[in-house]
């Protein structure tokens, strides 16, 4: 780890705009560690629920389709 | 195609890699969620035009690139207030040594042009292909290709060659390697 730190910061010969392959590594690596933490975080509940709220594309009610003529039926 | 179990499976696995794009546009966590939030909308009420096959989460990288995009427009003035407090913060805080690599690195990746930045995420966080990145972007794939590598020109010189005394790497990496344990 301190290697490869103390290796980019030495190899800063500014040659082709000052990317040497181990600084263009570490950015590599810093750019991916930075968004990979995010990632790790998962799906948080608020869009995990919103994706399920909207489950039925048209809002169609199911309940409407059922008529609720069966509900009585088996009274008693 | 209608929003069958599968997709809606596929748009929920996406939502991670969304939020790590949104962070990494915007640099504020509250905002990204909300753009999060309107992508996903957004997306399932235009469920109908994703084509069966393709790329889904090109697809949705599309709209919320595109909404974040039209977003900056209007509060780009507050975008450039944060990023001088956010400067402030880093400054007179040293007791944060253990994040100072990597707060250097966040604030220079917000110093980024804007077509810069978003390319190098796509290429080398969020793993697209060019290809993909140039389709996401709207722009050919040479434009991409010369986008990343001006971005990480950039992002070498604020990091390696102009600041790399200035906050002294031996002690950053001390500090990264110590305050990470716990």
């Amino acid at each position: 780890m301190k290697d490869l730190k103390s290796q980019a910061s030495r190899n800063t010969t500014p040659g082709k705009g000052g990317l040497t392959p181990e600084i263009q590594s570490r950015i590599g690596h810093q750019l991916r560690a930075m968004y990979d933490d995010v990632v790790r975080q998962g799906v948080p509940e608020r869009f995990a629920e919103l994706i399920k709220k909207l489950d039925t594309p048209g809002g169609t009610p199911q309940d409407q389709s059922n008529g609720g003529s069966n509900d009585n039926n088996g009274r008693d | 195609m209608p929003l069958t179990e599968s997709l809606r499976d596929d748009i929920l696995a996406a939502v991670p890699s969304l939020r790590a794009f949104a962070i990494s546009l915007s640099g504020n966590a509250d905002r990204a969620d909300d753009l999060v939030q309107e992508t996903l909308l957004r997306a399932l009420a235009n469920i109908d035009s994703f084509q069966p096959g393709s790329n889904l989460p090109a697809w949705l990288f599309t709209i919320l690139r595109n909404l974040f995009r039209s977003d900056y427009r209007k509060r780009r003035r507050e975008v450039e207030d944060a990023e001088g407090n956010y400067a402030k913060t880093l400054k007179t805080q040293p007791s944060q040594n253990a994040h100072l690599e990597f707060e250097e690195f966040r604030a220079a990746l917000d110093k980024l042009p804007q077509d810069q930045r978003e390319a190098l995420i796509l290429v080398g966080a969020s793993g697209f292909s060019y290809e993909d990145a140039a389709s996401i972007c709207g722009c050919a794939v040479g434009t991409i290709k010369s986008r990343v590598n001006r971005a990480r020109s950039k992002l070498a010189a604020l990091l390696y060659v102009d600041g790399a005394e200035d906050f002294g790497p031996d002690e950053t990496v001390r500090a990264v390697i110590g305050g990470s344990g716990g």
